[in-house]
């Protein structure tokens, strides 16, 4: 009998953390979709140590989540046991991976943005979130730098990779709005300075971004943040595909273990 | 009543038991273990995991719950703390020399650019290949004076 779903409460920290988390784990599940199969064995390497080190965050983020809801749900019972609608990620981050050049230029934009947002948690008034970003922020400057230098290298690179770069830029910008964005339900939790206003990061976000764009001769485009609905559960199509994969065995073989 | 002595003991089998990644460094080398309390009902060790994503974080709690159980302590608790994060300054300066010898170069104090002089012929003309090595700790550099590449314990 395959294993029912979980429903999940409403109470607005709850779902301020499991929405963090559930971006960490689908970028890092996006991202192990590459192993053995990156252009070269370094960049393999990289992808999957960027992935182990999302991973871990949602697990911090989904252990923490379980505490806040007090329903006595684990972080494998938010992983495998939620349908779609109950995921809160980003679209941004369910994305198919598409070629290396789209791939690379996600974590970028991703990292170039939970870099900040990360910072700015470590002085979050709940103490285990500030804990939990005190170790990621260390982390996210990692993968921002290694994303960056790669989104200059391929847009200062040949004809092919600069086209690449750019099309995976002008694929994925609709979707990187979201980020910028906080939730209704978020307004008390920005004001308590438990969470951090993610309107306020939008400016140094679009700098820094630039920065690199520049510097990588790709350019911005300039259509309009329209792709939003994620954080309330909204999603496309790739995410039950990228769900039945990731939740497949537990599904099949409810509370199997190793 | 439980002894100083069965705190201390307990505190150094913990101490003793090598990383499963790195096995020429002990846990208490990589500076992980924040409290050992020995007590009527059992020990409960405290460690603090190095990167979110360590897969070797699960198996450093049950190796440590193994060694003191083989040790007659029992029943073993691992309790983990985030706050304050590890950072590689807690790596212990036996711990960097064990690095060392073993062809790790080992990390420099944080917030420093210095140079990492070559674990094989000590030259300091190096280049990094990889930010991302083998494990998540390590970064792949090479060395340009002696040719060979080598593993970097990153700063962290
Ligand atoms: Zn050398």
């Amino acid at each position: 009998m395959p294993a029912t779903s979980i429903a999940l409460a409403t109470d607005p920290l709850l779902r301020f953390i499991l929405r963090r988390a559930d971006d960490a784990l689908v970028l890092g599940h996006r991202l192990s979709e590459w192993c053995g199969h990156a252009p070269m064995l370094e960049e393999d390497m990289a992808l999957a140590n960027i992935a182990l080190d999302l991973l871990g965050q949602a697990r911090a983020l989904y252990a923490y989540a379980g505490v806040v809801e007090g329903a006595g749900h684990d972080e494998d019972a938010y992983a495998y046991l939620r349908d779609p609608a109950d995921y809160l990620n980003l679209l941004l981050v369910e994305q198919p991976n598409g070629d290396f050049a789209r791939t690379i230029v996600r974590v970028w934009l991703y990292s170039a943005f939970m870099d900040l947002w990360w910072q700015r948690m470590t002085a979050s008034k709940d103490a285990q979130l500030a804990a939990i970003a005190a170790r990621a922020v260390k982390e996210v400057a990692y993968h921002l730098r290694h994303a960056a230098a790669w989104v200059v290298r391929l847009g200062d690179g040949t004809p092919e990779s600069h086209q690449r770069a750019q099309a995976g830029l002008a694929l994925l910008w609709p979707y990187a709005g979201e980020m910028l964005t906080s939730e209704p339900d978020e307004a008390a939790l920005i004001a308590a300075g438990v969470a951090c206003d993610p309107e306020t990061l939008r400016a140094p976000w679009l700098g820094r971004v630039k920065a690199v764009a520049a510097e990588a001769g790709i350019s911005l485009p300039t259509t309009p943040f329209s792709q939003q609905g994620g954080r309330r559960g909204h999603h496309g199509e790739a995410m039950g595909h990228l769900l039945a994969e990731l939740q497949y065995m537990q599904r099949t073989y409810p509370a199997a273990q190793w | 009543m439980v002894s100083n002595l069965a705190h201390d003991k307990a505190r150094a089998i913990a101490e003793a038991v090598p990383d499963p990644e790195l096995p020429v460094l002990t846990l208490g080398d990589l500076g992980i273990i924040r409290d050992v309390a020995a007590s009527g009902t059992g020990v409960e060790v405290t460690i603090t995991p190095t990167y979110s994503g360590c897969p070797a974080m699960n198996t450093m709690g049950m190796d440590i719950s193994l060694a003191l159980a083989e040790a007659g302590f029992g029943p073993v608790r691992i309790k983990t703390t985030l706050s304050p994060a590890w950072t590689t300054d807690w790596i212990s300066a036996e711990g960097r020399a064990k690095l060392q010898a073993f062809g790790i170069a080992p990390p420099g104090p944080r917030g420093n650019d210095a140079p990492v002089a070559c674990p094989l012929c000590g030259s300091t003309n190096t280049g990094e290949i990889s930010h991302f090595g083998s494990t998540a700790c390590k970064a792949l550099w090479r060395c340009l004076a002696c040719r060979e590449p080598f593993d970097h314990f990153k700063c962290h």
